[in-house]
């Protein structure tokens, strides 16, 4: 009895978590009369029209190359700068280091509302509205409160007696960490990677109001702004839908114990 | 070992200048706008000083004060609910069992949704003619057919659906942190002294999970004043403001209607509601919690 209600919980999870999300993949090889069915056709007749309307029509592999390139800068300026400060934080004994972290943590709970109209005026005050290097700058800010947290955690780690053995030896602070700490931390720079990344792949209310150009709007702002006035191309959205999903599923399942181990440094230790 | 060549500084520098400059400037800058009036595209007609009239705008005005009250009860009902849900895929992702690491990859995976995605297939779930939930509800009985995005009451129901089921899985990722953290000795002496499950539960895992449960908390709180995405595909605010949550009632004012001076009053107000949320139950969880593994 006891083992039948466990196994019964096991099931309503895991339904309830993959029934929604399964539904939307399955509507994107449905053809436009299986999707307004009633009663619902469930196994749809897997042809691909969606997918490619998708790219031909609504130019989807545009927002895919504009997502890729706005999610990889990020990741790679944001953790470059954040192991800099990391390293500080994590090494250097520095009395106000506690307040720094803490102010960070301030950071990235606040609202995003409370800096846009700001953000907005200043890029485009430097004329970066509708670039790539305005909503990196603007995605850098919002990911390196949580990327200094997660590597200052993964510094504080590592053991020191190598780094001091390199700085007795006449290393440099700069040497110290190019040779020693980021080779040594290597799995926690990727998995603090791997959460920039996903939350700059996600982003929606930054992309939304700096990129007004659709040449350079990322899949985020696609999907939302999908057109269809009295129609909605449900076959298509759900086609883009599962392409942009389709990467960061992956990433979950292949990297589900880094992520959860990075979310429970950025989280429970902060 | 201090190298004057590369002081301290250079390496904390990069991170001042972003944070200086994209984080606490504007924050400080949404302060000055609030009590300005002006038009955000059209910046040449001026800035005029207007105190703190927009702040009196923001109390007399009743999109407004629906707006916050719309953000309390979303606050107060999806945040419990996501703990309690948390709670219980944490309990039994915490025992041991076949396909517990798949179940665990699953549960991953609407955290891992972009929310504009998810925003969308509930909006297709709840659609008011080929929707799922309006045939798992009447069936063929197309007539009975609901519009839950359309109705005043069930939108905002129907966002904090799409929510629940994105968010709860990050509240049990924190919890089971937690509860990984209890020694399995104390469950060993208590089962020895013939506790019951129950009794082990209420006694053992509840008290010592409770911080945990708490900072699952805190998360979600600060996480469910910041929904936009949900509000801006789903409703767009609608129907007759009923789904107008803060942030986007903010990013309506500011961005939509270019009302830069009133928006930014909203922003500080959001601002504000937040900080005190969080100063509030960091109170509440002790800073021990806050304080590093090891201080170095």
């Amino acid at each position: 009895m006891k083992k039948f209600a466990f196994a019964a919980s096991v099931a309503a999870i895991g339904t309830l978590t993959l029934l929604p999300f399964s539904w939307f993949v399955l509507t994107s090889w449905k053809s436009a009369a299986e999707i307004i069915a009633i009663p619902p056709v469930i196994l749809p007749s897997f042809h691909w029209d969606n997918y490619r309307a998708a790219i031909t029509r609504y130019g989807l592999l545009h927002y895919i190359g504009n997502s890729a390139i706005v999610a990889l800068a990020t990741t790679l300026v944001s953790l470059a700068i954040a192991s800099l400060a990391a390293f500080a934080l994590a090494r250097f004994k520095l009395r106000w280091a506690r307040y720094y972290l803490m102010l960070l943590l301030a950071l990235s709970m606040f609202p995003q509302i409370a800096i846009a109209g700001p953000v907005w005026r200043l890029l485009n005050f430097l004329d970066w509205l509708n670039s790539y290097h305005g909503i990196v700058a603007a995605y850098i800010s919002l990911t390196l409160p949580f990327a200094v947290w997660v590597l200052t955690t993964f510094f504080q780690e590592l053991p020191y007696d190598i780094e001091e053995a390199a700085l007795v030896d006449g290393c440099t602070r700069w040497q110290a960490l190019r040779l020693v700490v980021l080779p040594l931390a290597a799995p926690g720079l990727f998995t603090a990677a791997i959460l920039v990344f996903i939350h700059a792949w996600n982003e929606f209310f930054f992309a939304l109001i700096i990129l007004t150009y659709p040449a350079l709007q990322t899949l985020p702002v696609g999907i939302a702004l999908f057109p269809g006035e009295y129609t909605m191309p449900w076959g298509e959205i759900a086609a883009a839908s599962t392409i942009a999903t389709l990467p960061l599923v992956a990433l979950t399942l292949i990297f589900q114990r880094r992520i959860v181990q990075g979310l429970s440094a950025g989280a429970v230790k902060g | 070992m201090s190298n004057s060549q590369d002081p301290v500084w250079r390496f904390l520098l990069p991170s001042f200048v972003f944070v200086g400059v994209f984080s606490l400037y504007p924050i400080l800058e949404s302060f000055r706008l609030s009590l300005y009036r002006m038009i955000l595209t059209l910046p040449w007609l001026g800035q005029k000083f207007v105190g703190w009239d927009n702040y009196r705008d923001l109390i007399t005005d009743p999109v407004a004060l629906g707006s916050l009250s719309t953000s309390m009860i979303f606050v107060a009902v999806t945040t419990p609910i996501e703990v309690l849900l948390g709670l219980a895929m944490a309990l039994v992702l915490n025992e041991s069992f076949r396909g517990r690491g798949w179940l665990r990859a699953i549960v991953l995976i609407p955290w891992a949704v972009p929310t504009v995605v998810s925003s969308q297939m509930w909006r297709f779930i709840f659609n008011d003619r080929y929707g799922l939930f309006n045939y798992l509800l009447y069936g063929d009985a197309t007539q009975l057919y609901w519009a839950p995005l359309a109705e005043p009451g069930l939108a905002l129901l129907s966002i904090m659906v799409a929510d629940i089921w994105k968010t709860s899985a990050f509240a049990a990722l924190i919890i089971l942190a937690g509860l990984q953290g209890i020694p399995g000795e104390l469950y060993e002496a208590a089962s020895i002294d013939g506790a019951s499950a129950w009794r082990k539960f209420r006694h053992i895992t509840l008290p010592l999970v409770k911080p945990a449960l708490l900072l699952a908390l805190l998360f979600r709180t600060i996480d469910a004043l910041k929904v936009f995405d949900l509000v801006f595909v789903m409703t767009q605010g609608g129907p007759a403001d009923t789904t107008n949550l803060l942030q986007f009632y903010g990013y309506k004012k500011s961005f939509a209607e270019g009302m830069i001076g009133y928006g930014s009053a909203i922003a500080v107000v959001v601002f504000l509601l937040s900080f005190a949320l969080s100063v509030f139950y960091i109170r509440l969880l002790g800073t021990g919690l806050l304080r590093k593994g090891r201080q170095t």
